[in-house]
């Protein structure tokens, strides 16, 4: 037989010591990656022509020294970002069981449709006459929130969640002022997220909590007790951020308006009932939706988000320009505050231009496809998932308030750990090491070392059982005193703990130049 | 002979003759964590008793100051802007976060003293 | 259903293990009343795929793409070329479905890159710290308006006439709750005399460069002019590849700079998502809005970045917040560091050099028509041209005729009748001498 000499071992091999340093300091698929600022060296990553320019237009202006940008090549650039992006979890490798969050599938379709060009490639000042398709899909996507929700009306324009909040405020603001009247206090939860006090202060009011009963639900009592001709409105979430439906809603609802007050209602948790139960059914004044929560728009490593305010008949003439109005030549977008339509008093606006529209393609392709019967399945989906994660831990882990069902998110707090040496920030980190983003942690503040865990409609039953198995592991270890998966955790991920009080009492915001040596003396 | 009093807030206030010294009490540090920057007040400011005074930020938390008493700031501690650990380290000594005249002295009286405090911390 | 991976025999289990009969079980702190039928809902069923897309696609062709005609318009969204690589790398799946960096453990690729960002910006405006991005130039600049008022205690803010219209109203909507805006005349073509409306009880003077009609403005006096009399500088970018070109805002004595990023990495997208840009001094630092990305070490004492400083921020201070913001634009930042990254000093300073170059040309080009007058002697990318007649209707029947000619003023300014003749046309890397040739001929048909 003819024989091939270079034959090669096809076993496992040794094990390979874990504690060996490599000689690069990588490990595996693991890359340590310097910052570009260090690695640029002349390069470049784009062919563009060198220009020669006349000064004579640039009135004296022109720029004297170098920015101090790196240079490098386009495989570099991608080499250096891929191997960032390794550093990250997302919800496309793995579940985020982030309370308030609502962190579900991020539909691809909704990419390809943004990116098409009579949608990406269009400008918001364009001849009118020409973007007739874009003014269209931002007329479908209103009539999927309003009649999502029940309103009559909706602003489009505010960029985020707490941006659309402003705008509900701003909306109320000037209502009273239209009736001629001085509200200048807001009713606020104690378990509000931090975005509606710091909202309500930003648009001039004085804010007023309002305590939460034992039962993590609102004092309704309390509240009507603080109710006066001093009250604006009320600031509530529904389901509220203990995750429980409030059930005294309508009472409260009325109690506002009798009192000359309005109904601000924080969208974030719409994901428990859309298509199921329309706010403008519970009393609501104003909405906003947070698109990146409730409509898979992506979370992108912190935004961009969109926040869209639906309103109610009492507030629909003070939404801000541009208003969307549709005449005979079609669609049109008044901008102009002189010129808007009778019974119209926008009280500003928001921000240059119309909004979020790379967010409104993305949220009508995920609402289009999902179809109404969708997304009441996907609400249906995400409280019974909650629930079912609440069911199969509340023997092991202290859910104040788990005697009756939760919505969408299950609420524990950290009494099942006393007397462990185990925090619930230990507790968190440690599920990091498991492979799974931690949950919401020490939110509201109205429990103590608070854990709010919102699994979503996206999970499979498979992902689910694992992840309990693992919670109902780790509280089982922490209640018996096993704490060594606790103590700095986490071990296993990019990086250990970081020295956030370093950080803070000596802030380094930016990569500088190593300062040059002084020349000779 | 110079005297301390405590307050329900955690904060201390030390008299020496007609000058007071105030600062956070071991518990308050405790509570708040790795202290990374402090608000001090301007020298020449008028404060109530209960009225807003001073700012201490941890890493998660940032927390009023209240003056215990009423008067007028004299001078704060300077050290602390670039070693806000002191507030840390030694909170009923070098962590001082300012010093005031007392526009009524009784207000101070009304305080507690140091068993009261003891006692009232316990009960939490 | 796609998107939903419960099967009914999993829904059953579940249920089971619960304890409750079926899901409106679950449901059962909902009044009566306001549980609503499926029926009562009068919107469409599911779709697939194919459904959804032909039905968007019929809309989307609707419009008229800029890059399907020649196109000139700008005033505060600029089409650039982005290059293949950032579009690719936004949507990995570690960048496009992660979260906010609040677990640094496993996130350290996002805020790497918003370090980078911030230091991205710091150079370009020439100041010497910057944050992690905003929504957008407008709000970007109510929120610097907000923050001079809390450093100097004073109420007052002077808007310059050549501030971007909608910027301005964005400013006077937020900023006008805390204190008084008003606005100095619009001058277009010249600088109007803003330093002789400053004075003690001002808080801030907003000036952008290069302003909304084109022209670029000398901070330099205007600066001097404010901090004679304990006011702040805010300078406004709304086309930041200009800063490959000009003097930046901080060698200029600006105090706080407010950009738009969306010329770098991020496309038109009919108005948004875009990128707010914030810089500032260090000691004006704890009164930044918006998130911050710190270095630090981890357990092991490697090098690590976390957001940091954030008792300023809403979560924690709540009402007592520097603003209420929560979001940043996450993505469009990557997109930012991404391109900016590509392009490089040599690459940006090109690119900037291009811009001018073919904006100079249109330029000469149109103000050698008859009835043509240009009326921004200086600029960088942008003009503005007076025609003999309304230039709304003059942009309008190019529209038809295939060219999207730019943005008439009175778009933006519709009450104000001087400047109704007045068109803002922008000329990038992306135009052509054919478009310039074809505007030309649509124009001399129109005029």
């Amino acid at each position: 037989m003819s024989m091939n000499n270079q034959g090669r071992p096809t076993g496992t091999g040794e094990a390979f010591p874990a504690s060996i340093a490599t000689i690069s300091g990588d490990r595996g698929l693991d890359h340590e990656e310097p910052l570009i600022f260090e690695l640029g060296h002349g390069a470049i990553g784009v062919d563009l022509a060198d220009v020669k320019v006349s000064e004579a237009r640039l009135g004296g202006m022109r720029r004297k020294g170098a920015i101090g940008l790196p240079g490098l090549s386009e495989p570099e650039v991608i080499r250096h970002f891929v191997r960032l992006s390794r550093m990250n979890y997302a919800i496309d490798a793995g579940l985020y069981p982030l309370g308030s969050c609502t962190m579900k599938h991020n539909p691809r379709l909704n990419e390809k449709i943004a990116r098409l060009p009579g949608f990406g490639d269009l400008h918001p000042l364009a001849p009118q006459s020409t973007t007739q398709g874009a003014l269209e899909l931002i007329s479908q996507l209103m009539t999927w929130l309003t009649r999502l929700t029940g309103m009559p009306a909706v602003a489009m324009s505010p960029k985020a969640g707490a941006h659309g909040e402003l705008c509900g405020l701003l909306a109320i603001r000037a209502a009273i002022a239209a009736r001629g009247e001085t509200r200048k206090r807001i009713l606020v939860p104690e378990s509000a997220h931090g975005t509606n006090p710091a909202t309500a202060a930003f648009a001039g009011f004085t804010v007023d909590e309002v305590p939460a009963k034992p039962n993590g639900h609102v004092d309704a009592e309390a509240l009507k007790a603080k109710l006066g001709p001093d009250v604006a409105a009320i600031m509530l979430t529904n389901p509220n951020t203990c995750g429980l439906f409030e059930g005294e809603i309508i009472e409260i609802a009325k109690a506002v308006h009798d009192a000359g007050a309005y109904f601000y209602c924080d969208g974030a948790n719409f994901n428990a009932i859309a298509g199921k139960v329309r706010p403008g059914d519970l009393g609501v004044d104003a909405m906003h939706i947070n698109l990146h929560k409730t409509f898979s728009t992506p979370h992108g490593g912190g935004g961009p988000g969109a926040g869209p305010v639906v309103l109610s008949d009492r507030l629909a003439a003070y939404a801000p320009i541009p208003l969307l109005v549709a005449s005979g030549a079609g669609l049109r977008l008044i901008e102009d505050m002189n010129a808007v339509p009778d019974g119209a008093k926008p009280f500003g606006r928001m921000c240059a231009f119309h909004g979020q529209m790379g967010m409104f393609v993305r949220a009508l392709t995920y609402m289009l496809s999902h179809g109404r019967d969708g997304v009441r399945q996907a609400s249906e989906d995400a409280v019974l998932s909650a629930n079912y994660i609440l069911a199969s831990l509340k023997d092991v882990m202290s859910a104040p308030f788990g005697d009756g069902p939760c919505m969408h998110e299950a609420l524990f707090d950290d009494s099942f750990l006393d007397g462990t040496g185990v925090t619930t920030l230990d507790f968190a980190k440690a599920m990091i090491d498991e492979g799974y983003h931690p949950m919401t942690m020490y939110f509201p503040l109205v429990v103590h070392g608070a854990m709010l865990i919102e699994p979503t409609e996206s999970e499979s039953k498979a992902s689910l059982d694992q992840f309990i198995r693992v919670l109902h592991t780790l509280a089982t270890e922490a209640r018996a005193k096993k704490t060594e998966r606790f103590a700095g955790a986490p071990h296993l991920a990019p990086r250990r703990r970081l020295d956030e009080t370093a950080a803070a009492r000596k802030p380094v915001l930016r990569w500088k130049p190593e300062p040059v040596k002084a020349a000779a003396e | 002979m110079s005297e301390v009093r405590y307050t329900d807030q955690h904060e201390w206030i030390r008299l020496d003759g007609d000058e007071a010294t105030v600062g956070i009490t071991k518990y308050a540090a405790e509570a708040l964590g790795d202290v990374v920057f402090v608000e001090l007040p301007a020298s020449g400011k008028a404060v109530k008793a209960g009225g807003e005074a001073a700012v201490v930020e941890s890493v998660k938390a940032a927390s009023d100051i209240y003056a215990p008493a009423g008067g007028t700031v004299t001078g704060a501690n300077a050290a602390l802007e670039k070693e806000p650990s002191k507030v840390n380290e030694d909170p009923e000594g070098q962590g001082w976060f300012f010093k005031m005249t007392l526009t009524d002295k009784g207000e101070f009286a009304k305080l507690m003293d140091s068993a009261a405090y003891a006692k009232f911390v316990e009960s939490l | 259903m796609r998107y939903l991976p419960l099967t009914a025999e999993d829904r059953r289990a579940m249920l089971a293990k619960i304890g409750a009969a079926d899901v409106d079980a679950l449901f059962r702190d909902v009044p009566k009343a306001a549980l609503t039928s499926l029926s009562t809902f009068d919107l469409p069923d599911t779709q697939g795929e194919l459904e959804v897309e032909r039905a968007l696609s019929k809309l989307a062709a609707k419009n008229v793409a800029a890059g399907a005609a020649p196109f000139f318009c700008g005033a505060g969204a600029y089409k650039h070329h982005v290059p293949s690589a950032v579009d690719h790398l936004i949507q990995r799946s570690e960048f496009l479905t992660s979260y906010t960096p609040y677990q640094p453990e496993i996130a350290q690729g996002t805020l790497q890159y918003l370090f980078e960002f911030q230091t991205q910006v710091a150079l370009l405006t020439g100041m010497e710290v910057a944050n992690a991005s905003l929504y957008d130039g407008s709000t970007a600049t109510a929120e610097a308006v907000l923050m001079a008022q809390r450093i100097t205690k004073r109420g007052k803010a002077i808007l310059s006439g050549g501030l971007h219209p909608h910027y301005a109203e964005t400013v006077e909507t937020v900023a006008g709750l805390a204190g008084v805006v008003s606005r100095s005349p619009v001058t277009p073509g010249s600088a109007e005399d803003i330093v002789s409306l400053i004075d003690e009880e001002t808080a801030c003077v907003v000036v952008q460069s290069p302003d909304v009609f084109g022209l670029i403005r000398n901070l330099r006096p205007i600066a001097d002019a404010a901090h004679a009399k304990g006011a702040l500088l805010i300078a406004v970018v709304t086309e930041v590849v200009s800063l490959g070109l000009l003097e930046p805002p901080g060698a200029q004595g600006a105090d706080i700079v407010a950009a738009e990023g969306q010329s770098i990495g991020n496309g038109l997208n009919f108005g948004g998502p875009y990128v707010g840009l914030f810089a500032t001094r260090e000691k004006f630092l704890r009164q930044m809005p918006g998130r911050l990305c710190g270095e630090t070490v981890d357990a092991e004492g490697r090098r690590g970045y976390v957001l940091t400083l954030s008792t300023r921020e809403q979560h924690i201070r709540r009402e007592k917040a520097t603003s209420n913001i929560c979001t940043n634009s996450g993505l469009c930042c990557l997109a930012f560091t991404i391109h900016m990254s590509l392009l490089g000093e040599e690459g940006l300073t090109r690119l900037a050099r291009i811009n001018h170059a073919k904006a100079s040309a249109l330029a000469d080009k149109l103000a050698a028509l008859p009835g043509v007058e240009l009326v921004t002697s200086t600029f960088f990318n942008e003009f503005t041209i007076k025609l003999l007649k309304p230039a709304a209707p003059v942009a309008e029947a190019l529209a038809a005729e295939g060219v999207i000619a730019g943005v008439p003023v009175s778009r933006l300014l519709p009450k104000d009748k001087s400047v109704e003749n007045l068109l803002i046309l922008a000329a990038t890397e992306t135009n052509s001498d054919d478009d310039f040739q074809a505007l030309a001929n649509a124009l001399k048909e129109v005029l």
